[in-house]
């Protein structure tokens, strides 16, 4: 049967057919749909974890326990992973076990670009790269034989575009495949040094073999079109040169990148004028095959940053410019992402904002947007659960230094909270930090599309769960000042912030409001009744035209210019009463809809 | 045949994904080669968003590159200007006329530009639709979309495709026939 799947749905769909029975993962883009389309399978068990060490933990247990298991996570979570990899790495596994990581080309919702194809080598384990979805379901099949043949967890290197393209897919049934017993074996499941030594050499073993495999599996092949220019690619950056060189250029297809297949490359490349290494990011194949005295061209033409699309390859190396009709460039103003009308993060970077006394360390989400004008609030970010950890840094250097014309707020969401914000907050208070944290509880893990998380009350498969306490866990950390409001409120958002900074150590505020794009769940409606019931109307009588109210840079307000007044688009807006609070003749009213 | 290319851009929660499913899904079943590609993650929260959509006998690239588009249909103007690279030296593009305002126009630092679509007009051979107009009148602005597609379906001769049957196979029972109608109110408009 023939589908048209998206890479993320593909790999869903291979995993199913190659026999996994557990799955986990943590939220992330490009990699979050591949949990998402996971768990429409009743075969596999499937669960969001807190973040993705937990996740790649739990994915290496099942493994040891007996029964095939997947994790995936955006590229950036591999580095939060990265500890049980390598030595989940040595250990090797019991079932199969296969690591997806989504990197991004392009950044187009990540902080950096970084390669994962790097974490293969470093970590020594093998790697597959699909370039569409048919190879993407093919080779997480391919991958589970893999990992059980040379006793070895197996990364998957997926990208955006892979990701989140669509392409016509063949699919087939599962296939079950026969839990392993579990069996105490202490030499391969206990890392200490004695035994760690062998792990390293029987890793190294497995190695050799799979340099063998990789000269031979039909995931590298040879597509010869006669012609002295060889092109050897892998990824969507293969499907890109093919646009480009169509047949006129020989291939080697590489979709199994590490090891590389050493013996076809030199095979392929013995007969070429001209080889030429396509892959996105790093030149990591093209070092590696220069190393082994195979002259190739690669980044010394083609960019290592950003996606290596066909309009790209052209310009570096054929030289052709593409004509293009263009607009006058002076109609053409930016869209950025924005707050939702009715965000709850909204009060927060409002208040925020308006004060210039503060050191704003904020962290990974659709909160990311508060350094965005009209808020123009947030100092730095780096990673997630940062806010807290970097704020102690910062709180310390304003310390040491005798600085104190700034004080520091640390800023984040629930989910990442969870996620690493936890030890951070620990960190702040044993050590004796004065910072002040806010948590922006908006019962949901909003900017991946609403996943839910352990403080929602429900799991991945939708089934209601026990819900994990933010407040609990904020006073069990050994935080004595803490209070939970709600953010719309501008009166109390403001005096809490006022209140949070003032008091002696450190101190969280919870805002606790749920995500406008959020399916409110019964628990939802409980807690919130009136939530997203308004609208707010603009009494033309009353409005001076002052603007005041658009520092909200809420998208459901339209200034008119003509009759210089404020004015809201009802299908907008869900009445949260921001501006309202915010104008001061009280022209805005809040009705209920 | 060569590589068909169709471009799909808008302001998140427009609709265009959801009409780039209905068409690929279409030109599947119609036995094409069919890539897609889009970039999510922000587009929920008001940003721009594209739907990149190739077919033929063999796709390769799933993206579509600048100068190389067939046609490119805009549901909203500013996207629409904004997008007019993507267009071959004889494409065709199809706008809404509407506006949705990006967050300097919310907040007063610009004014929404204007003269768009004299701008468009003069640049490329374009049809403006009032889709969104239409869609309300049909009964539901949701709608604005599956009109879109309908355009985009009769200009590059695929009116031949059973599209009831894909919207009856892809869309909620009870949105069948309001999503017909606006196919070939789309259809008849174009």
């Amino acid at each position: 049967m023939k589908k048209l799947l998206t890479g993320n749905e593909a790999i869903a769909r291979g995993a199913w057919e190659a026999g996994v029975k557990y799955a986990t993962a943590y939220p992330g883009t490009p990699s979050t749909e591949i949990l998402e389309n996971v768990t429409t399978y009743d075969e596999i068990v499937s669960e969001w974890a807190p973040n993705e060490k937990v996740a790649l933990e739990t994915a290496a247990g099942a493994c040891i326990g007996g029964v095939r298991s997947l994790c995936a996570m955006k590229h950036v979570g591999l580095n939060v992973a990265a500890d049980p990899l390598f030595t989940f790495a040595c250990l090797g596994v019991n079932a199969g076990a296969v690591v997806v990581t989504a990197d991004e080309p392009g950044m187009f919702s990540s902080q950096n670009e970084q390669d994962n194809r790097n974490y293969a080598r470093h970590a020594k384990v093998c790697m597959f790269e699909p370039s569409d979805s048919q190879e993407a379901k093919d080779m997480i099949k391919e991958a589970y034989a893999v990992s059980e043949e040379y006793d070895m967890p197996v990364l998957f290197r997926m990208t955006t575009r892979v990701c989140h393209s669509k392409s016509i897919v063949e699919c087939q049934d599962r296939k079950e495949v026969a839990d392993k017993p579990y069996e105490k074996d202490i030499k391969k499941y206990c890392p200490l040094p004695a035994f760690a030594k062998g792990m390293q050499v029987k890793l190294a073993n497995n190695f050799k073999q799979l340099e063998t495999y990789s000269n031979t599996t039909p995931f590298n092949y040879i597509e010869d079109n006669k012609s002295e220019i060889g092109i050897i690619g892998s990824g969507v950056a293969y499907r890109y040169a093919k646009e480009v060189y169509s047949d006129k250029a020989s291939y080697l297809k590489i979709g199994f990148t590490y090891p590389l297949p050493m013996g076809k490359i030199a095979e392929f490349a013995k007969d070429k004028k001209t080889i030429y290494v396509f892959e996105e990011n790093d030149p990591i194949m093209e070092k590696e095959i220069k190393a082994a005295g195979i002259a190739c061209i690669g980044k010394e033409k083609l960019p290592t940053m950003g996606e290596l699309t066909p309009d790209r390859i052209r310009k570096a190396l054929l030289n052709e410019e593409v004509s293009t009709i263009q607009p006058n460039p002076e109609m053409i103003l930016p869209r950025p992402p924005a707050f939702c009308a009715g965000c709850p993060h909204r009060g927060a970077f409002y208040e925020l904002g308006r004060r210039k006394d503060l050191m704003i360390f904020s962290d990974i989400g659709c909160y990311s947007l508060g350094l965005m004008p009209p808020y123009n609030a947030t100092d730095a970010m780096i990673c997630m659960g940062a806010s807290i950890s970097g704020g102690h840094g910062v709180q310390k250097a304003f310390d040491i230094k005798g600085d104190h014309s700034k004080k520091v707020v640390s800023i984040l969401g629930d989910s990442t909270f969870f996620h690493s914000g936890i030890t951070s907050l620990m960190n702040v208070v044993y050590n004796k930090s004065n910072t002040l944290t806010i948590i922006l509880d908006n019962r949901i893990t909003g900017m991946t599309g609403h996943q839910q998380n352990p403080g929602t009350g429900f799991d991945l498969k939708g089934e209601e769960a026990p819900i994990i306490d933010i407040e609990a866990m904020v006073k069990a950390c050994g935080v004595k000042e803490l209070i939970s409001i709600d953010p719309n409120n501008l009166e109390m958002m403001n005096d809490a912030i006022e209140w949070g900074l003032n008091v002696e150590g450190p101190a969280v505020i919870i805002t606790r409001w749920p995500c406008v794009l959020k399916k409110l769940s019964n628990l939802d409606k409980d807690e919130f009744p009136s939530a997203f019931k308004n609208f707010c109307t603009v009494n033309v009588e009353k409005c001076i035209g002052c603007k005041k109210c658009l520092k909200s840079g809420c998208p459901a307000l339209a200034f008119d210019t003509v009759n210089k007044k404020s004015g809201i688009l009802k299908e907008t807006c869900v009445g949260c009463g921001v501006c309202a609070q915010i104008c001061p003749k009280q022209a805005i009213e809040v009705e209920v809809r | 045949m060569e590589t068909k290319n169709i471009v799909l851009v808008g302001v998140g929660g427009q609709g265009t994904i959801t009409a780039a499913k209905l068409l690929t899904t279409g030109l599947m079943e119609a036995g094409f080669d069919v890539k897609m590609s889009e970039i999510h993650g922000m587009s929920q929260r008001g940003g721009s968003v594209s739907s990149l959509v190739r077919y033929g006998d063999n796709v390769q690239s799933p993206v579509i590159e600048i100068g190389s588009a067939d046609i490119v249909v805009a549901f909203e103007k500013l996207e629409g200007l904004r997008s007019m690279e993507y267009l071959k030296p004889k494409g065709k593009m199809v706008v809404n006329d509407t506006e949705i305002s990006p967050l300097s126009v919310v907040i007063g630092t610009n004014a929404y530009p204007e003269g768009i679509l004299e701008e468009i007009e003069s640049k490329i051979d374009c049809r403006v639709m009032s889709a969104s107009k239409m869609a309300e009148a049909l009964g539901n602005n949701k709608v604005t979309n599956v009109i879109l597609l309908g355009s985009v379906i009769k200009l590059m001769g695929l009116t031949e495709i059973d599209w009831e049957s894909i919207i009856s196979k892809n869309v909620k029972e009870k949105f069948i026939d309001i999503n017909v109608k606006a196919l070939h109110a789309g259809m008849d408009a174009a």
